[in-house]
């Protein structure tokens, strides 16, 4: 009887979860999972014989009030590390009731699935709470960006991974104990140390893959505690992240492997070098935007993770406002990769009402640029740069870009010449129609329809 | 069939459900989908509230106590943050006719 409400409960996740894929059915999607989860919530409640109510209600009103002091109060432009911070107590969870089950019995009398099951609950919660803690500092900027690296990296990160299972086997042969806690101990350093070598170019993948993780991490926990609704909740969620992560690896040509292993983008690993840096660039003033703005019948818009920093979309919407009046058509083109983590640049742009219709993807926006006259690229960097295509030696070659030197005129805002996230150097910058606006993102686009509304 | 064996047999199930329902959503919609499914991993919290409400000891008290508060704000959190984003995905003129 108790098996069916819980079914419930993840029938509501699996509908909740299909409404969330579609434009108009979204919110109601994302509410009726949440009611399922406060029914599963109240079964538990009801059903399990709790002895301690204080502790369960304390950890309940705590949470709730940390909860919702995070989610109000978070910053659009901050939601993949707030993504990743949730990812992560998501994962430490799983793991915390697998250490109550390894604590509360004996594990010489467990059945052999069921101590498997601990140890896999305990492992992926533990990767997935330090993993998801490093990928937040990095996104927040309290651990550099760059990937970190050391001589004999992967060579110690692969001692460490067997010693793991070979310490996982030893508690399951000899029933200790001890065990438990030291495979729980490396399980913490393993997820510290994978995500150190990745860059934060690549973050998305990781907060994608990591988000597959917790929803194993609860399915393995449902293993543990015999319950399906964790096991199907787990489950959908395992799954959805998996596929995000491999549609976010496709877009920029790499392997998962690649993203994971190959500590891209790190200082010394640029192709293409930052020799070019010295050649000469047109700089542009917000008056030299405007003129050749004005004369344009089609602008393309090219948003970028510095739109997001500077908190630009709301002037982005109000130049294209202004251009809009002057009978200039104006779409954004955005690639699947821009912001931290996938779809974060639509949520940006859907804060500043940036009409659904005017967001073009890769596929869309590329085939126009030829024809587009003015394309205005607002703090995006690798996704138009032309040794994507052009420089096999390119860490980034083969990479989907915009070909966005096709198109009439550039006009690139940023703040300098740095190169991005993946420290790679960019030819477009030095290219013939390329306009180079040294400028803060919303600094550069307010002077701009400035200029604009004085010609 | 044992009860593990069934366990298996629903998770692989679940588990193409769960790329059936993902694999056609527009980007548009990743970053809060991501979200919501990462509330939905909160349900954990079964287990978490399972564990707290053991009478076992002050170190099994806190094992429970530190999952239950995790749990929460995965969910209570996940949820939230995920209903703000959608939100900013109505059009301007919905949003003028739920506040009049």
């Amino acid at each position: 009887m108790i098996a069916l409400l819980y079914l419930g409960s993840s029938i509501a996740f699996i509908v909740g979860m299909r409404r969330l894929g579609g434009p108009r059915t979204a919110r109601s999607g994302n509410r009726i999972a949440a009611i399922g989860m406060l029914a599963a919530i109240v079964i538990t409640l009801v059903n399990e014989e709790i002895a301690s109510w204080g502790t369960v209600v304390a950890g309940l009103i705590v949470g709730t009030i940390l909860g919702i002091w995070a989610a109000v109060r978070v910053k659009m432009t901050a939601m993949p590390q707030m993504v990743a911070a949730f990812n992560g107590f998501g994962g430490i969870a799983s793991a915390l009731v697998a250490a109550v089950a390894v604590v509360t019995s004996d594990l010489s009398e467990l059945p052999l699935e069921t101590s498997v099951t601990i140890l896999i609950s305990t492992v992926i919660g533990a990767i997935t709470f330090t993993g998801s803690f490093i990928a937040f500092g990095k996104l927040q900027g309290i651990i550099t960006g760059r990937p970190l690296l050391f001589p004999g990296q992967q060579f110690i990160n692969a001692a460490i991974g067997i010693g793991a299972i070979g310490v996982g086997i030893w508690t399951l042969v000899a029933s200790e104990i001890d065990g438990y806690w030291i495979l729980a101990g490396m399980a913490l350093l393993i997820g510290i140390l994978a995500v150190i070598p990745i860059g934060g170019a690549d973050m998305p993948v990781v907060i994608s893959l990591l988000n597959s993780f917790s929803g194993l991490a609860a399915a393995s926990a449902g293993f543990v505690i015999g319950n399906n609704a964790l096991i199907i909740g787990g489950a959908l969620v395992g799954a959805a992240g998996l596929i995000l992560t491999i549609q976010m690896t496709e877009a920029m040509n790499r392997s998962l492997a690649n993203v994971l292993f190959a500590g891209f983008g790190a200082a010394d690993s640029a192709g293409g070098g930052t020799v070019m840096s010295d050649k000469p660039v047109k700089r542009a003033t917000a008056d030299d935007a405007a003129i050749a703005l004005s004369y344009a019948d089609s602008v393309m818009i090219v948003p970028g993770y510095g739109l997001a920093v500077a908190q630009a979309q709301h002037a982005a919407r109000k130049l294209a406002n202004a251009l809009e009046e002057r009978g200039i058509v104006v779409h954004y083109a955005i690639h699947p990769v821009a912001g931290r983590m996938p779809g974060h640049m639509n949520v940006l742009l859907a804060e500043a009402d940036v009409p659904y219709e005017q967001l073009l993807d890769l596929e869309q926006a590329d085939p126009q640029l030829p024809q587009t006259d003015v394309v205005l690229i607002i703090g995006a960097n690798d996704v138009v740069n032309p040794s994507a295509r052009d420089d096999a030696t390119s860490p980034i070659y083969g990479m989907p870009i915009f070909n966005v030197d096709r198109a009439g005129t550039v006009i690139v805002v940023k703040r300098s010449l740095s190169p991005g996230f993946a420290g790679i150097d960019n030819p477009l910058f030095y290219m013939d129609n390329t306009l180079m606006y040294f400028a803060d993102a919303k600094d550069a686009l307010e002077e701009t329809q400035a200029a604009l509304l004085n010609m | 069939m044992s009860p593990f064996v069934v366990g298996i047999t629903v998770f692989v199930l679940a588990a193409f459900v769960g790329f059936e329902v993902i694999t056609k959503v527009p980007p548009t919609l990743h970053t809060p989908l991501m979200s919501g499914a990462n509330a939905i991993s909160g349900i954990t919290i079964i287990g978490a509230i399972t564990a707290a409400g053991l009478d076992a000891g002050s170190a099994v008290q806190a094992l429970g106590f530190l999952a239950v508060v995790t749990a929460t704000i995965n969910v209570v959190g996940g949820f939230l943050v995920t209903d703000r984003m959608l939100e900013m995905f109505r059009r301007p003129r919905e949003r003028v006719r739920d506040d009049a």
